[in-house]
């Protein structure tokens, strides 16, 4: 029999999940289904092609490029950026003289959007006057250098501005796990004798492995989700050295309007996606303690 | 450690905590800069350089933003009281009933923290273009609004409100909307403050969607809009677009200057489950 109660949360549920269905889990299937068929042109409807658009995909080596560049953005990005959020946190946590000036520095960046701050750091790599090669060209004399037009450096110039726009926002998350680990336990370490480093290694970091795993499934898909940047900054050039995967699904499907194939692009992100946060799940598992 | 060697310590730890600090307000500071000066002094720095105005009026007649501000502002606003409005109703549902599927359908909500509308572009631009909304407001809010973060985190407030409070209301005749209303809401608060805060920020701040589903004045918001200004290769100054960067991120600078402590609590807050 259907209870009272039953009908009453279906109702409450029912317009949430009618957006949830309709803009995340229908497009999620329907993208899975058009990855098998071509691009419908014109009068021409999709036709179901099989596994043409994956062969086509292993096959693109501009995809295996953007793939390889995703992949160095992680690394380049999430360790740096958890790492500096970690001693952002401790200093600010920390009695420090201007305390509030230096967490107003930190945090900035979160709240101003990344295509605005791309315009910025846009005029720092700019060569020649721009700020970088005027500080490098002061301190060492080195010849103007073009950070973003160069295919070995355009990358790294765009984790750098992720990893500052990043850093801040984790920064709260472990200024919040900090303030809730009990003072009485580093007092008693300080009793036995050990030092910051000790105390830092043996008592705080674990304690904060709970936020790590948070903080770090937030960054593995910012790194797939982060793009904005890159539309002002290089436009995903020279010859893709800067695309990453969802920029390029982009450029496929709203410049080529190849949008079978940018489906096939899709179904990759998501698949990536989701063994990057199974995978980190079983990695900190082991790790995280004291929940 | 002895104390000398503590107070040194301290002052190392200050140094460089202060030295980061400098390095990550320096963009900003630079935009300031070079929007409050003539064009010549971009890459001069000299303390007594004139002061001028003039690139906030040059950036804000070369395009639309007083419009821009206005969609962003409309966009937020819809966004933030549709977001209220189903994850408060979706909250109370997983929070307080009993009913076959809520385990399954709670997977499915957090199953949008990890397959985010951000990422599916194609089939969405389809589905607006079926349903005949590309190019306006409500296209670029519709994927946000069942947000599966903010029903997590009002879920997990209102599990905290004791039952009690919910019997007694119900006892003096609430139904149980009414139990929501007086009871739930205002206890939740904070919470909604926070995810307002949040949200409000997030999607002010988004691009990549509103670029692809927006094509005119009429409906770009000022993160679309200064991308359009600044991408066109007229050799606009750069102290036109620092300035125009400064305006549009100006309205959330100022509210987050002025409520630091409240942001900074509610990203806390929010972080925290």
């Amino acid at each position: 029999m259907i209870k009272r109660e039953w009908i009453y949360g279906w109702l409450l549920l029912l317009p949430a999940m009618v957006f949830l269905f309709a803009f995340t889990h229908i497009p999620a299937i329907t993208t899975l289904i058009n990855s098998f068929y071509s691009t419908p042109r014109g009068r021409r409807p999709a036709k179901f092609l099989g596994v043409d658009n994956y062969e086509r995909m292993l096959a693109d080596p501009v995809f295996w490029k953007v793939l390889w560049n995703n992949l160095w953005f992680a690394i380049g990005t999430i360790p740096v950026s958890v790492g500096l959020a970690i001693l952002m946190a401790l200093w600010v946590n920390d009695r420090l003289a201007g305390r509030g000036f230096v967490r107003m520095a930190y945090f900035t960046p979160t709240v101003l959007p990344l295509i605005a701050v791309a315009n910025i750091w846009l005029f720092f790599y700019t060569p020649g006057f721009g700020l970088f090669d005027q500080i490098t060209g002061f301190l060492f004399g080195w010849s103007a250098s073009n950070y973003l037009g160069n295919p070995e450096t355009a990358l790294n110039a765009v984790i750098v501005v992720t990893v500052w726009k990043e850093a801040g926002f984790f920064m709260i998350f472990y200024l919040a796990a900090l303030q809730a680990i009990p003072v009485s336990l580093k007092e008693a370490a300080q009793i036995e004798g050990a030092g910051r480093w000790i105390i830092f290694w043996r008592i705080t970091f674990p304690l904060l492995m709970p936020t790590t795993l948070f903080v770090s499934v937030n960054a593995v898909i910012n790194s797939f989700r982060l793009v904005d940047h890159i539309f002002i900054l290089t436009d995903g050039g020279p010859d893709n050295a800067s695309s990453l995967l969802l920029f390029y699904i982009y450029e496929t499907a709203f410049r080529f309007w190849e949008t079978g194939y940018a489906a096939t692009l899709t179904v990759a992100l998501l698949v990536l996606l989701s063994l990057l946060a199974i995978g980190q799940f079983f990695f900190f598992d082991r790790k995280v303690h004291y929940k | 450690m002895n104390s000398m060697g503590q107070t040194f310590d301290r002052f190392l730890n200050t140094l460089a905590a202060w030295a980061l600090a400098l390095i990550w307000i320096l963009p900003l500071a630079y935009a300031v800069w070079t929007a409050i000066h003539p064009a010549a002094y971009e890459a001069r720095f000299e303390l007594f350089a004139p002061l001028t105005y003039d690139n906030f009026v040059k950036a804000w007649e070369a395009a639309p933003f007083a419009r821009y501000f206005l969609n962003t502002f409309i966009l937020v606003t819809m966004i933030l009281a549709c977001q209220f409005f189903l994850c408060t109703l979706a909250a109370y549902a997983f929070a307080r009933f009993e009913f076959p599927g809520r385990n399954v359908l709670f997977a499915l909500v957090l199953l949008q923290l990890l397959v985010m509308p951000d990422i599916l572009i194609v089939e969405n631009y389809k589905t607006m273009r079926l349903l005949d909304l590309v190019d306006t407001i409500p296209a670029i809010a519709l994927p946000y609004v069942a947000s599966g973060f903010g029903i997590f985190l009002l879920r997990q407030t209102f599990k905290t409100i004791p039952k009690e409070l919910d019997e007694a209301a119900r006892i003096e005749g609430s139904s149980f909307l009414g139990v929501l209303w007086r009871v739930y809401i205002p206890l939740a608060k904070p919470t909604y403050l926070a995810y307002g805060l949040v949200s409000v920020s997030h999607h002010w701040n988004n691009f990549l969607w509103p670029l692809i589903v927006t094509n005119s004045v009429e409906t770009r918001p000022v993160t679309v809009g200064l991308s359009v200004f600044s991408a066109i290769d007229s050799g606009i100054e750069w102290s036109v677009i620092n300035a125009a960067t400064l305006i549009t991120s100006g309205p959330l600078l100022i509210a987050f200057l002025l409520f630091q402590r409240q942001f900074v609590q509610s990203f806390m807050r929010a972080g925290i489950k």
